[in-house]
């Protein structure tokens, strides 16, 4: 048995539409389906976050879902963060942020802090490191030890707010 | 994940029809537990039925003194929800700390006390606060609810629709977490009612309980020092990689400790 239905969603700005089966994950949709693979899976046990993406605007776990939880939803990863301008792509504030602070180094879990890391700051604009730490938990990175992955939301936040 | 239909119930009818249709069926709100429990095919449900998304189940109000929660409230709901924090602050902060923010996002109230387990920490907040659960068939009191480890009292079919929180004097939860999980390995919320005292533990037994030793010496005198000669025993403690039952024992003390102290500015040096 292998029952197909159709999910219908808009994902970065556009709609997507493809028929799958009902047991399929959100984030297997996203990359396999829909062809965007900077939503990456780091695990199997829902722990890593690096599937992280927002779903009709809050941070959730695409791998912990299924697809068709997310009929109709409203999605961004990673590749909808970034601003077509005449100029060229510009790119979100929490991106820029991550370069300049060098929060990475594999960049494996890259996506997913980012995209925690902007729900974090559209709810708490202002963060402190402990309030940045907490937001975080949903989040392992192997490589850096997380502090300069701190300093870039830190970063990120002024510029959200405006205050650089 | 093995094979099987998802259904989107349009109301609590449907999803309780489907459930009686489909003797294999799985009920599904947030699924922060289920969905990571099928990806491991620990579970093989022939059908999902969800129900997170029904709006009678998502209400959260209060009632004079009563606050009442809808069953597939989320926790960051609950987190940041201003009646809430209003009424019962312990209450708000307990669910911040469950899972991390991702997880508060989609997981519900009614998932997490409805499977029960016994590190998770909304168990020791309906039975430390002597909520009643609310269902599609009846109201159950929290001391008759939870019967041990992923064991309730809820019938084959029966949703839980809402609890129903007395506000309480003063309370406060004290949490240890697993650093990595998130999950309590030892939590302990400290209830004053204002009529008694309950200390409700999770984490640290097959399933939540309540320290009744402690319950009647923080009636006596509600203080850090009431806790001088008391100690929970280990025996029938919880025992794993991350900690043994001498462990946890002592764990209950502190956090039981901490969380007073928390409520009435006592300093634990």
């Amino acid at each position: 048995m292998s029952n197909l239905n159709r999910v219908t969603l808009t994902l970065n700005g556009k709609t997507v539409s493809h028929d799958v089966e009902d047991r399929t994950l959100l984030v297997d949709f996203i990359r396999d389906h829909a062809g965007f693979t900077g939503t990456h899976v780091g695990c199997d046990t829902s722990q890593c976050g690096c599937c992280t993406i927002h779903m009709d605007g809050r941070a959730i776990k695409s791998c912990s879902l299924l697809a068709i939880q997310a009929q109709g939803a409203t999605l961004t990863t990673i590749e909808g963060l970034a601003k077509q301008t005449a100029t060229g792509l510009e790119l979100h504030p929490m991106q820029q942020a991550f370069s300049d602070c060098h929060g990475l180094q594999c960049g494996f879990c890259t996506p997913g802090m980012i995209m925690a890391a902007v729900d974090l700051v559209k709810h708490c604009p202002n963060p402190s490191r402990e309030e940045i730490i907490h937001g975080l938990e949903g989040n392992l990175c192997r490589c850096t030890g997380y502090v300069n992955i701190i300093k870039a939301i830190d970063q990120g936040a002024k510029v959200m707010r405006g205050a650089v | 994940m093995y094979q099987l239909s998802y259904l989107k119930a349009s109301s609590l009818a449907q999803a309780g029809q489907w459930l009686a249709a489909h003797p294999e069926a799985k009920l599904l709100a947030g699924g922060m537990t289920l969905i990571p429990t099928l990806k491991q095919r620990l579970a093989q449900p022939s059908h999902l039925v969800d129900i997170g998304n029904l709006a009678e189940l998502r209400a959260i109000r209060r009632d004079r003194a009563t606050l009442v929660v809808g069953a597939a409230a989320r926790h960051a709901e609950v987190a940041s929800s201003g009646v809430v924090r209003e009424a019962i602050p312990a209450l708000a902060a307990l669910a911040n700390q469950i899972g991390d923010p991702a997880v508060r996002n989609m997981g519900t109230i009614g998932g997490s006390v409805a499977n029960n387990d016994p590190a998770a920490d909304y168990p020791a907040a309906v039975l430390g606060l002597n909520a009643t659960v609310v269902t599609t068939t009846r109201e159950i009191a929290a001391d008759d609810f939870f019967q041990g480890m992923f064991t309730t009292a809820l019938a084959e079919g029966e949703i839980v629709t809402a609890f129903k929180f007395p506000v309480p004097k003063r309370a406060h939860y004290a949490k240890f977490p697993h650093p990595a999980s998130g999950y309590a390995m030892t939590g302990v919320l400290v209830v004053d009612t204002g009529a008694g005292v309950r200390v409700a533990v999770t984490g640290a037994g097959a399933g939540v309980f309540r320290w009744q030793a402690a319950e009647e010496s923080l009636q006596a005198s509600f203080s850090v020092a009431s806790f001088k000669a008391l100690q929970h025993s280990a025996d029938g403690l919880n025992e794993d990689m991350h900690a043994d039952a001498r462990y946890r024992a002592n764990l209950i003390n502190v956090m039981t400790k901490r969380a007073v102290a928390a409520i009435t500015g006592e300093s634990l040096l």
